[in-house]
C-alpha cells in the first residue's frame, strides 16, 4: 500500500470519527496472555477477545450482530488498553470502563451484570451468580453466560468458581483463569484457593 | 445476499485500487480528497446495502461521481504546467504526456472517465462499465468516442 493511501486513510478514519460513522472501532492489544482484540461502540466496551478466540471471527460476528461499520482505530481504545496494562502490572484492582452489553440479552446479562460487581481479588460460585440474576437453579445457564461473557478480563467472569473450590471453565482456558487469580492473590500458585 | 462485512475488510481489499483509480482520473493532488470523500460516502451507505456481492464495483460508482464533483468544483480548469515541452521525451511512457492529459481532462465526463480508467488504471471494460454505473457496450462506446476525439485534437 502506498503512503499516500495509508495517510488517506488516517484521515478518514479522523473524519468518521468526527461524523460519528465509527460504530465500532477496535484494535488488537499486547498482553502477559497474547494478542487481545479490544472493540467498543459509543455507548462503551463491547467485545474483549482473548487470545485463543480468532479476531477476524469476531469482527465478522460484530459486523453482523451490532453493525457493519467496524473499523480499526486504536486510538478510541487508548483508555481500555491504559487500564488493561495498569491491571496486567498488579496496579489496578477496578475498570473504571463504560460498557456496552448489547450482545449478552435477558438472564445471561443479569448474570454478568452481577459478576461486574464481584471486587478484585474475591470469588464467587455459579450458584451465587444463578441467585443474584434471579433464578438459583438455573446454575448451569449461569455458567454459560460466564462461558460467552462477551467482555471478559474487564467482566470477571475468572472470578467465578465452582461451589466447593474448583476452578470450572474459562473461555481463554484455565492456565489463564489460574494465573489471573494468581495476580489477584486468591491462588498461591498451588492451583487452589 | 452476502452479509455484510466489517469495513475494515472492505478498506484493506479496494483501497489501494480505489486510489489507483482516482489518480488516473483526477491526478495525484485530488486524488486523496477524493479518495476520502468516496469512502466517507461508503461508509455512511454501508449499513444499508443489500448486498455485497460486488463491493468493488459499488465503490468504484461512488468514485467515479466524487472524480466527476471533483471536475465540476474546479470549473474544469486546464490542468497548470510550468513548461510544456515540444518533445515528451522523458522515458516515452505517455502518462508524462502533459499534452495528452491536458487533452483528456477536456474530454465530456463519461469520455474522460473512460480513457482514464482504461489507459490510466488499466481497468478492464467490465470494471470501467461498474464504474461508470452502465453497460459494458455504453462504457466501449464512451471510450471509444473519447479516443476518437483525442486523436482528432492531438492529430
Amino acid at each position: 500500500m502506498t503512503t499516500a493511501t495509508e495517510k488517506s486513510i488516517e484521515k478518514l478514519k479522523t473524519r468518521a470519527a468526527a461524523e460519528d460513522l465509527l460504530d465500532v472501532a477496535y484494535t488488537t492489544a499486547d498482553s502477559p496472555f497474547g494478542r487481545l482484540l479490544l472493540a467498543k461502540t459509543g455507548r462503551g466496551l463491547v467485545r474483549v477477545g482473548l487470545p485463543n478466540q480468532d479476531a477476524d471471527e469476531l469482527l465478522v460476528d460484530l459486523a453482523a450482530r451490532v453493525s457493519p461499520r467496524v473499523l480499526e482505530a486504536p486510538a478510541e481504545l487508548d483508555e481500555v488498553r491504559r487500564e488493561l496494562d495498569l491491571y496486567f502490572a498488579g496496579k489496578l484492582d477496578r475498570f473504571d470502563l463504560p460498557l456496552d452489553w448489547r450482545l449478552s440479552g435477558g438472564f445471561r446479562q443479569r448474570v454478568l451484570r452481577a459478576i461486574d460487581r464481584i471486587p478484585y481479588g474475591q470469588t464467587r460460585t455459579y450458584t451465587e451468580m444463578a441467585r443474584r440474576a434471579g433464578n438459583e437453579r438455573a446454575v448451569r445457564a449461569a455458567g454459560t453466560a460466564c462461558g460467552s461473557n462477551p467482555i471478559p478480563l474487564v467482566v470477571p467472569c475468572h472470578r467465578v468458581l465452582r461451589t466447593g473450590g474448583a476452578l470450572g471453565g474459562y473461555g481463554g482456558g484455565l492456565p489463564m483463569k489460574e494465573a489471573l487469580l494468581e495476580l489477584e492473590g486468591v491462588l498461591d500458585g498451588s492451583g487452589k484457593p | 445476499m452476502t452479509a455484510l462485512p466489517p469495513f475494515q475488510t472492505v478498506l484493506d481489499e479496494h483501497s489501494a485500487a480505489v486510489m489507483a483509480i482516482l489518480q488516473g482520473a483526477v491526478g495525484r493532488d485530488g486524488a486523496e480528497d477524493c479518495f476520502q470523500e468516496t469512502f466517507l460516502a461508503a461508509l455512511r451507505a454501508y449499513p444499508t446495502l443489500g448486498d455485497a456481492s460486488n463491493l468493488r464495483g459499488w465503490l468504484l460508482t461512488i468514485a467515479h461521481r466524487k472524480a466527476i464533483d471533483h471536475h465540476r468544483a474546479r470549473g474544469r480548469a486546464p490542468v497548470p504546467v510550468a513548461e510544456v515541452r515540444e518533445v515528451a521525451v522523458e522515458d516515452g511512457i505517455p502518462e508524462h504526456d502533459p499534452g495528452l492529459w491536458a487533452a483528456v481532462d477536456g474530454l465530456p465526463p463519461k469520455q474522460r472517465a473512460a480513457v482514464a480508467l482504461r489507459y490510466g488504471s488499466d481497468l478492464p471494460h467490465a470494471e470501467i462499465a461498474a464504474a461508470l454505473g452502465c453497460s459494458p457496450e455504453a462504457a466501449r462506446r464512451s471510450l471509444h468516442e473519447g479516443l476518437k476525439r483525442l486523436r482528432k485534437e492531438l492529430a
